[in-house]
């Protein structure tokens, strides 16, 4: 069943993901990103990661794709259309060099041995993705990445303001 | 399932998103191939994290999911003052500081 379930999410994710690349209108692609952020979502549900998966549904395929929704709606019916591709070998580079990192890729991903691994041994997994136990991580333990993280938010507010401002 | 199988499926997706990186030429479209390999980093973390049996990935996660916010916004930012300068979106006509 658990398997089914990976198989079924991963191959929508994938899928969805190879849309992205093969669209040519930026607005099928961005529709397509968001499905790929939803089956991901769902995977983070199986991996036991409640949180994390309403967090992406929220944050990743509602507010993100939402920004970038408004600037395609903004932007792309001005913008001529499908822009031409005026480097023809790059249609062909790039599937080669994806396929080389991924051959590089596969073989240490399939021999990787979690037994290797440094393990924490008294925790269970529903424990460890609850929210609870994120929260007194987060707060405790990472208190300072969390507040800088504020400061990145206000740089990039800041920073958006700027940019986007019309001079006069 | 074990570890094995998420990795996997995190390379797949990231591949694809490096892919689009490379041959796409629309600024937004590489915002969203951006946002690909995000998503399969972050999949790694949350997969490590339970396998693991440790929360820092998730929190880990987390950081990067604000990481990508700011990015998504400071970048269309960028490409709204990049149409409103040349008149395109395309990457190819946005080379002034390449050479």
């Amino acid at each position: 069943m658990e398997a089914l379930v990976f198989y079924t999410l991963g191959a929508i994710a994938l899928g969805a993901a190879v849309a992205v690349v093969a669209f040519r209108k930026v607005f099928y692609s961005a529709l397509s990103l968001i499905l790929c952020l939803t089956s991901v979502a769902g995977l983070y549900l199986l991996l036991e990661a409640p949180f994390m998966a309403a967090v992406q549904v929220i944050v990743y395929a509602g507010a993100i794709m939402v920004l970038f929704l408004f600037v395609i709606m903004l932007l792309d019916p001005f913008s001529g259309g499908v822009h031409p591709d005026k480097r023809k070998y790059l249609r062909v580079l790039g599937p080669a060099l994806g396929s080389i990192m991924l051959l590089l890729l596969f073989p240490m991903l399939q021999a990787y041995d979690l037994a290797m691994a440094p393990r924490s041994p008294d925790a269970s997994p529903e424990a460890v993705g609850s929210v609870e136990n994120l929260a007194m991580v987060l707060f405790d333990q990472y208190l300072l990445p969390f507040e800088v993280t504020s400061v990145l938010i206000l740089v990039a507010i800041i920073g958006v303001v700027v940019l986007a401002k019309r001079r006069t | 399932m074990d570890i094995n199988h998420y990795l996997i499926l995190s390379a797949l997706l990231f591949a694809t998103g490096a892919v689009g990186v490379i041959f796409k030429r629309n600024v937004i479209s590489l915002l969203l191939c951006i946002e690909i390999m995000l998503n399969a980093a972050n999949l790694s973390f949350i997969a490590f994290s339970r396998f693991l049996g440790q929360v820092h990935g998730q929190i880990f996660v987390f950081f990067v999911m604000v990481v990508a916010a700011a990015e998504a916004a400071v970048g269309l930012a960028i490409a709204i003052v990049l149409f409103r300068n040349r008149e395109t979106l395309s990457v190819d006509d946005a080379d002034l500081m390449k050479w």
